[in-house]
């Protein structure tokens, strides 16, 4: 390819489009080019919690929760792709003082270290649940198979998991019986 | 479970306090910083381990809408900031190629554009003529200088120094002596410390001519003098933050051409540049570890006493010498390699040569090549034992150092301070079972089952350190600490590390909490900012606990002492007479006439007596007598499927001694991480050039990194043996399991395949090498 067809091929790049990113409920407007990767999309609107740690979805910082159950790498997926869909980030999970009760369990039981694979761990674990309320160890470590870790190792990470399950079971139980009972069980 | 208890201090499993600000996506990395105007910088590396350049076309990049500007190396050699120093000072490392690449990847131009894309859009446009040479792509080739890579040296050599330890002709003599000998090659392969956040930086100069550089550093205060040293910016002029680091492990100890550039960006257009590695750009560019090729030989007595070891050593060391150790130990402290065992005689050395490869030998959660020496001696011990037919756990107690013999003086120099190696492995047998273990192995062994048992019990040697011993660039390795109390008795505890996820807002404010009586949750610590935090060498090699977490406890020792000058004004006692007894001062002999550190801190502002000094702070450096020499016994237990060549580790139990313990669950946590990454090294993680040079494991789909799914779970215990010259008798953990643990991999393996005459396999022990062992060793047999 000379210099000159670069250049044209340079110059011939898609123009931006508009789209509306709608992130823990609240709506972003950007322009971006249809290249751009959700992870840099979402990373722009000032919401870092997203990482990206390897440019080849292997590592999982990225992930962020579709439609409030699904998984997803957003390095592998285009922003223009999520228009219209509801986006979870870690920040769209709890804040300092009333943190979920996946973020209190990885801080009861060190599941972190340096934090950077931490958003993941945590999106991919909160969608694991919404589908598996009671999973076994071996579910949760074979549902986090795309999240990496390289400080903590995992057996800390599975008990944060299995605790914040046995958590939303019991909080299941307590809404159930209230409901049931008017709210004096 | 609450955290309200006030009564967390050292020895505590307290939830760490930075964890909130993890969770919630609130952490502060370098590229969550974003400044009006900021450009982006992206990087063209070359394609060839080995080419000539030339010549370099900017035209298509600079075309590139959004483009301000490229850099080649000739432009940063018109600058004189074409070179720059490396770890030892015994070479210097090209920032961009000038005349020749000399590995694959090897950063030949910068990019500077408004958007991140159009960086990497026009870094591909870069158009560098290239003419391919032959390369070297392993050090047995490059000894034979039939291709000279460095022709920029002096030393027309590929050779880059001979290191030796010990005595050669008493080792010599004692082997020959020896009534048993092993000998084996082992290789420790070249891996990659890959944290998950990669390096970057963002440089900005103010208004006032000040660089602001914010970068993925373990070394803040070093960082800023080398980038002084480097492009004559005088210190003071150089503000660097490090702000949270997403894991380090050795990897964000150097300084890395991609600084320079951002540094030279920033201040030739006059705005702010980000630069934020790639994945690729980290594996194959910075700093990598190991690549030792150890030849191994132990004698001993037919009763198995080692009467002698001798370990010659080739090191890769590639394109540079960037290699990460201490100058007064050009191989590190590989020095170590005689482990916990008392050989009277032992001889080590180590020839360096240059290969085309990247540079930048980095003490990968190990300090110093004491992973590499950790392994030598571990499986040179079970490769006695099998010689033997001896129980390798056996073989080990005949042969550990006594703990009445500490401070123990090694046969290659090094002075022990404190171990207790039997106690360790009878704990840790005790606790796994050792004795059924080995009854169930026979077991099935008689079935033709392999079932492999392996072990290691390994000495670590942390702390750097000494200044006598250690220098980065000639900055001797001491660390600091500065601790200021405020009136309401809350304070702010700064040193001169810099944690990467090992808890240091944590641990640090446990240390000073425990001698001070003051509520751990009020201390708050800060790290990373050269303009506030007092000189120090960071945080690698283990060495936050042993150097800085001592500075710290003298730096509040050294607060007591002043505040009880206070407390003898409040008691209306002489100061001779006021004694601190359960975190408060007390008149001695009237313990119920007491004032705690609270009350004594708000009257060093409001009520300090006359003629004493006001104020509550103490800022401290330390310098270390002497390394700390954690250890442990790690016991692997696996199958492995002779069919597939699967192994599969069943258990793994770690107990390490890191003398006292300040946080158990962070130490465990520690544990956790550093044996995963053992068991990565042990079986998959590796970055293997073909013989073109080319670098065969530039991404995570090919570099691999253990998931949760193949990561065994990790049984752990303890034992405590303080350092004697530690203030808290802390030794350091967080490399222990790396270093301790891949032995113990790999000696079950090879213990499981030592009925069909299996010695050594070279790690890591994939699949594929596993079985080809097999069906080799029954090839071999007539099966």
């Amino acid at each position: 390819m000379t210099t000159a067809e670069r250049e044209t091929e340079t110059t011939e790049v898609d123009p931006t489009r508009r789209v509306t990113l709608k992130i823990n409920g609240k709506a972003y407007k950007q322009d971006v080019e249809p290249r751009k990767l959700l992870a840099y999309a979402i990373r722009d609107t000032g919401l870092k919690g997203t990482h990206v740690g390897c440019d080849s979805s292997a590592c999982g910082c990225c992930v962020v929760v579709l439609d409030g159950d699904t998984p997803v790498k957003s390095c592998t997926m285009f922003a223009v792709q999520a228009e219209g869909r509801e986006i979870t980030t870690v920040e769209g999970l709890g804040q300092t003082g009333a943190l979920h009760p996946l973020q209190q369990a990885f801080w009861d039981q060190h599941g972190l270290q340096c934090g950077y694979c931490t958003p993941g761990m945590l999106m991919t674990s909160y969608a694991m649940l919404q589908h598996h309320s009671d999973p076994t160890d071996q579910e949760v470590r074979e549902f986090l198979g795309g999240n990496l870790c390289r400080c903590t190792g995992y057996n800390n990470i599975v008990k944060a998991v299995q605790q914040a399950a046995q958590v939303l079971r019991d909080d299941k139980v307590n809404q159930l019986a209230n409901a049931a009972t008017g709210g004096n069980a | 479970m609450t955290t309200t208890d006030k009564n967390y201090s050292m020895g505590k499993s307290m939830k760490r306090k930075e964890d909130p600000r993890f969770l919630t996506g609130q952490g502060n990395y370098v590229d969550d910083l974003v400044i009006p105007g900021m450009l982006s910088m992206a990087i063209v590396h070359s394609p060839y381990p080995h080419a000539r350049i030339k010549g370099i076309d900017k035209t298509a990049a600079l075309a590139v809408p959004g483009v301000k500007a490229v850099i080649t190396g000739e432009d940063l050699v018109a600058a004189s900031l074409g070179w720059l120093p490396t770890f030892h000072g015994f070479d210097k490392q090209m920032v961009l190629a000038v005349g020749k690449v000399l590995f694959q990847h090897q950063e030949v131009a910068a990019v500077f554009a408004e958007t991140r894309e159009a960086a990497m859009d026009a870094a591909e446009l870069v158009d560098v003529d290239y003419e391919p040479l032959d390369p070297v792509s392993t050090p047995f080739e490059s000894m034979k200088d039939e291709t000279i890579l460095r022709d920029d040296r002096e030393n027309k050599t590929n050779h880059i120094f001979h290191w030796e330890s010990g005595h050669q002709d008493e080792t010599e003599a004692a082997l020959a002596a020896s009534e048993v000998i092993i000998n084996e090659k082992v290789y420790s392969p070249r891996c990659h410390p890959s944290p998950l956040e990669p390096c970057g930086c963002v440089a900005q100069f103010d208004s006032m001519g000040r660089l602001h550089f914010h970068v993925t550093s373990q070394a803040p205060h070093v960082h800023r003098t080398a980038i002084s040293i480097v492009t004559g910016i005088p210190e003071d002029k150089i503000h660097v933050i490090s702000p949270d680091i997403g894991g380090g492990f050795g990897n964000k100890v150097p300084v890395y051409p991609g600084y320079v550039c951002a540094i030279v960006g920033a201040l030739i257009l006059k705005t702010p540049v980000k630069w934020i590695e790639t994945r690729t750009e980290n594996l194959t560019t910075t700093g990598f570890a190991r690549d030792y090729h150890m030849d191994v030989t132990i004698g001993a007595r037919a009763d198995g006493t080692v009467t002698a070891l001798k370990v010659k050593t080739v090191a890769d060391h590639g394109a540079f010498d960037a290699a990460a150790d201490p100058t007064q130990y050009p191989a590190g402290m590989f020095g170590v390699v005689t482990g916990s065992y008392d050989f009277p005689v032992a001889f080590t050395e180590l020839d360096a040569y240059f290969t085309n490869k990247a540079p930048g030998g980095v003490a990968y959660r190990c300090s110093f090549r004491v992973t590499e020496a950790s392994y030598a001696i571990e499986r040179g011990m079970d490769l006695l034992a099998g010689e033997l037919k001896m129980d390798p756990a056996e073989l080990r107690k005949k042969n550990f150092v006594q703990k009445d013999e500490f401070p123990y003086k090694s046969a290659l120099g090094f002075t022990y301070d404190s171990g207790d190696y039997e106690g360790t492995l009878d704990h840790a047998m005790k606790l796994i079972g050792y004795d059924d273990l080995r009854k169930e192995q026979a077991e099935k062994r008689s079935r033709g089952e392999l079932m492999g048992i392996g072990l290691s019990t390994f000495t670590e040697v942390v702390g750097a350190g000494p200044s006598k011993h250690f220098d980065i660039l000639g900055i001797k390795m001491f660390d600091s600490a500065e601790i200021r109390i405020h009136p309401t008795g809350s304070g702010i505890i700064r040193t001169g590390t810099k944690s990467q996820g090992q808890g240091h807002e944590t641990t640090w404010a446990q240390i000073v909490a425990e001698e001070l009586g003051l509520d751990p949750q009020n201390l708050l610590v800060e790290e990373g900012d050269t303009d506030t935090a007092p000189y120090g060498l960071g945080t690698y090699a283990s060495r936050s606990t042993p150097v800085a977490g001592a500075a710290l406890a003298l730096a509040a020792r050294r607060i007591r002492e002043k505040a009880r000058v206070f407390a003898a004004h409040l008691l209306e006692a002489s100061v001779d007479d006021v004694e601190w007894v359960d975190h408060k001062f007390s008149i001695m002999g009237a313990p119920d006439k007491s004032v705690t550190m609270k009350e004594v801190a708000f009257a060093a502002y409001t009520n300090p007596g006359e003629g004493n000094e006001p104020g509550l702070e103490a800022s401290l450096y330390y310098d270390p007598p002497n390394m700390t020499f954690p250890h442990g016994t790690y016991i692997a237990v696996v199958d492995v499927d002779a069919e597939t060549g699967e192994v599969k580790v069943r258990r793994f139990l770690a107990v390490d001694d890191c003398g006292t313990v300040i946080n158990p669950m962070i130490v465990e946590g520690q544990v956790h991480g550093g044996l995963t990454e053992g068991y990565a090294i042990a079986f998959m993680q590796e970055i293997p050039y073909d013989a073109q040079g080319n670098n065969m494991a530039p991404n995570l789909m090919e570099y691999l990194i253990p998931t949760a799914v193949e990561s065994p779970i990790w049984e752990t215990g303890s034992t405590v043996t303080p350092s004697p010259h530690h203030p808290i008798g802390a030794k350091g953990v967080g490399e222990s399991p790396n270093v301790g643990s891949p032995a113990a991999f790999v000696n079950a393996v090879m213990d499981a395949l030592s009925p069909l005459g299996v010695k050594h396999i070279d790690m890591p022990l994939t699949r594929e090498k596993v079985w080809l062992a097999v069906q080799n060793a029954k090839a071999v047999a007539g099966d």
